[in-house]
C-alpha cells in the first residue's frame, strides 16, 4: 500500500512530503549597512538527492512573502508550496535530477532570523533593534547555507521578483558560484514606482495604532495595517484585464448592514487576501524586506558598463507582457548589462495577461523555457556533443 | 543530419562562416541555422527573433536567443561584437532597413544578407504578362498578407553596396534547389552576400 502511495505521489509530479530544516551560523553575518548580525538561523528546505560530486543543485530564491516551502507539502498539511507546479519529478526543476534548496530570507518571519527572533542580548524579540538588511545581505546568507552544504559550484539560481534581486546579486557577488541564472519578472534597481508602493505599504502598518513602534510582540497585532499593505500589494501583483475576468462587476450576495461593506467581489477577495495574510506574516518583516527592496540598485556599485564583466554564467531573464510592477523594459536592462559583459543570455517576454503574478502562474511556459535551460547549463555543451557531468 | 537535406541557404551561410568565430543571427527563426552552426563548427551564437514561439524553439535547441525585434536589440552591442552578423530573409522586413545594416555592419566584421530576389525571372513575367504582384518560391505571400517591406533584386543591392562604399566579399546565387553562376538577377530566387565596411 505504502509503494503504490509512493508512486503515486511521483506520477502525480509531487515533491512529496518535505521539513522544514535549519542551520544555525554563531559567527553570524557582515551586513551591507556596517553592522554585523550574530548569530543567524535560516530555515531551508532541499528536494531530491544531492550527487557525490555536489554537481547538480539548484537554489531558488523567493518573493517578498514566500518562505522556504517552494514544493511538496508539510506532514499532517494538504497544501502545497508556494511553486510547486515548477519543481519536482519531472518538472522544470527536475527533482529527479537536480538538489532543489530554497531557504526563507534573511529578515523573514518563516524560521530564519528576523525582526521577530529573539535578540540573545535582551532575550526578547528584536523588533526595529533589528539591522536594517540588502538583498546583499539576504545572499551572503544563502552562500553560507551552500557552504555548509558542502556545494562549491550551483547549476543555477532562480527567482521571480524579489527572488530575481537575489539572483542577479549572486552573480554580482559570487559569479564563480554559479553555472547559469534566471531572473524572473525583476529589475536591476527598485523604480520609483515599486518604492512607492512599498512605502504605501509601510505607511499603512506604521499607522496602525497596534504597530507601537514594532513592540507589539505579545500583544495585539498590528493586523489592520499590515492587511492594507498586502491589499494593495495584490492591486499592483494584478492587471486591469486579468482583474476584469476574475472580477468583473461582479456584486457579493451577502448584503450588509453598513454602507461601505464589500459590496463588489474584487472588495472582497482583497479583505480576505489582507486578513489572510495577517494570520502567516510578521508585520516588521514586511517593514524590513520591501525597505531591503527599495533600497537594491546594482548600479550602485558598479556601472552599468562594468556590471558583470568577467562573469561567465549563462542567464536566462524572463519578463511577463501585462505585467506593470515589474515592467519587461526592467527584464530588458538587465539583457542590456548581459549583452555588454558579453555574457550567453536569452532573454523571452512571454505574453500573458496576468500582471506580475504571471511569474507563479503561467507554469507551463515557463516550464518549458527553464527545463530546456537549465539541461543545458548542467550538461554544458550538449550541443557539440562535449558533457561536462 | 545529412548535409544535403539542409535548407539551401543555410548550406550557403554555412560555407560562409569560418569555425569557432562569433556569430549573432537576427531573425534566428526556429534557430535551425545558428544550431547547425554550432554543432559543425562550433561557433559561439547568439539569436534575437520578434516570434515568442520562435524564442521556445530555439532554447529547446540550447541556444542563446533573445525576444526582441531586430532594430532595437542591435544598437546595444558593442561595435565589433561578433565575427559575423546574419540577417537570413530578415532585412527585406526590418521597418528601417538602412538603420539596421549600418548597426550590422558597426557590431559585426562581416555581414551576411540573404534576401529575396524581386527580379527573378518568374516575377518578372507574372508581373509582365499577369500584372500582378509576383508570388513565387522565395516571395511565397500574397501581396495581402506579406511581411516584406522592402522588395529589391539583387542588382538593386549591389549597386547599394557600391553607393555606400560597402564591400562586397563574396556572393552566392540559389536558384530552386541549385546555385546559379550566371545571369543570377535573372534566374537567381535568393541572393546571399558577404559584406563588411
Amino acid at each position: 500500500m505504502e509503494k503504490i502511495k509512493e508512486a503515486l505521489k511521483k506520477e502525480a509530479g509531487s515533491a512529496g512530503e518535505v521539513r522544514t530544516q535549519s542551520v544555525t551560523f554563531p559567527e553570524g553575518v557582515n551586513l551591507d549597512s556596517g553592522e554585523s548580525l550574530a548569530p543567524v538561523e535560516i530555515a531551508y528546505e532541499t528536494y531530491g538527492t544531492l550527487n557525490q560530486e555536489k554537481s547538480n543543485a539548484v537554489l531558488i530564491a523567493h518573493a517578498l512573502s514566500g518562505d522556504a516551502h517552494v514544493a511538496g507539502f508539510h506532514p499532517g498539511e494538504d497544501t502545497f508550496g508556494w511553486w510547486d507546479e515548477m519543481v519536482g519529478p519531472g518538472k522544470a526543476f527536475d527533482t529527479d535530477k537536480y538538489f532543489v534548496i530554497c531557504s526563507n530570507v534573511l529578515g523573514g518571519c518563516k524560521g530564519s532570523t528576523g525582526p521577530s527572533s529573539i535578540n540573545p542580548k535582551t532575550q526578547r524579540p528584536y523588533a526595529l533593534d533589528f539591522p536594517l538588511i540588502s538583498i546583499n545581505d539576504m545572499v551572503r546568507c544563502q552562500k553560507k547555507l551552500i557552504d555548509h552544504l558542502g556545494i562549491e559550484k550551483l547549476v543555477s539560481v532562480a527567482g521571480g521578483s524579489m527572488g530575481g534581486m537575489q539572483v542577479l546579486s549572486w552573480l554580482n557577488l559570487y559569479p564563480g558560484s554559479v553555472k547559469s541564472v534566471i531572473p524572473i519578472a525583476t529589475c536591476l534597481k527598485h523604480s520609483p514606482q515599486q518604492i512607492a508602493f512599498n512605502e504605501v505599504g509601510r505607511q499603512a502598518i506604521m499607522s496602525d495604532p497596534d504597530w507601537k513602534s514594532g513592540n507589539y510582540y505579545g500583544s495585539c497585532l498590528p493586523a489592520k495595517g499590515l492587511a492594507v499593505a498586502r491589499m494593495i500589494g495584490h492591486i499592483t501583483y494584478m492587471s486591469d484585464s486579468s482583474m476584469s475576468s476574475k472580477f468583473g462587476r461582479q456584486k457579493k450576495d451577502t448584503a450588509g448592514p453598513f454602507k461601505f461593506t464589500p459590496d463588489f467581489e474584487v472588495e472582497g477577495y482583497l479583505r480576505y487576501r489582507g486578513d489572510n495574510f495577517v494570520k502567516r506574516f510578521d508585520a516588521n518583516s514586511y517593514l524590513y524586506i520591501t525597505k531591503a527592496m527599495d533600497n537594491f540598485d546594482l548600479w550602485e556599485t558598479k556601472g552599468p558598463e562594468e556590471l558583470f564583466k568577467g562573469t561567465q554564467a549563462r542567464v536566462l531573464v524572463i519578463a511577463f507582457k501585462s505585467d506593470w510592477l515589474y515592467p519587461p523594459y526592467q527584464s530588458k536592462e538587465i539583457v542590456k548589462a548581459c549583452k555588454r559583459a558579453g555574457l550567453q543570455v536569452s532573454y523571452c517576454q512571454i505574453h500573458s495577461t496576468y500582471g506580475h503574478d504571471a511569474f507563479l502562474l503561467e507554469t507551463a511556459q515557463e516550464s518549458h523555457l527553464i527545463s530546456h535551460f537549465l539541461k543545458k547549463a548542467f550538461y554544458e555543451y550538449e550541443v557539440t556533443g562535449r558533457y561536462e557531468v | 543530419m545529412r548535409f544535403d537535406t539542409i535548407r539551401i541557404d543555410h548550406q550557403a551561410i554555412f560555407e560562409l562562416v569560418d569555425s569557432r568565430s562569433s556569430v549573432l543571427d537576427l531573425g534566428c527563426g526556429n534557430g535551425d541555422l545558428l544550431y547547425l552552426l554550432i554543432k559543425e563548427k562550433q561557433v559561439r551564437g547568439q539569436g534575437i527573433d520578434i516570434d515568442e514561439k520562435a524564442i521556445y524553439r530555439s532554447v529547446e535547441k540550447g541556444l542563446n536567443v533573445l525576444h526582441g525585434d531586430i532594430d532595437s536589440g542591435l544598437s546595444e552591442y558593442r561595435d565589433n561584437s561578433f565575427d559575423y552578423v546574419i540577417l537570413n530573409q530578415s532585412l527585406q522586413q526590418v521597418r528601417r532597413l538602412e538603420t539596421v545594416l549600418d548597426h550590422a555592419l558597426r557590431v559585426g566584421r562581416n555581414v551576411i544578407v540573404g534576401f529575396p530576389n524581386f527580379a527573378y525571372y518568374k516575377a518578372r513575367l507574372q508581373l509582365f504578362f499577369l500584372g500582378r504582384a509576383p508570388v513565387t518560391s522565395s516571395l511565397p505571400y500574397t501581396w495581402y498578407e506579406s511581411p516584406n517591406v522592402h522588395f529589391f533584386s539583387i542588382r538593386d543591392f549591389l549597386d547599394y553596396c557600391r553607393k555606400r562604399s560597402i564591400k562586397v566579399r563574396r556572393a552566392l546565387y540559389l536558384g530552386e534547389g541549385l546555385r546559379i553562376p550566371v545571369f543570377a538577377n535573372l534566374f537567381a530566387t535568393t541572393g546571399i552576400f558577404l559584406i563588411s565596411r
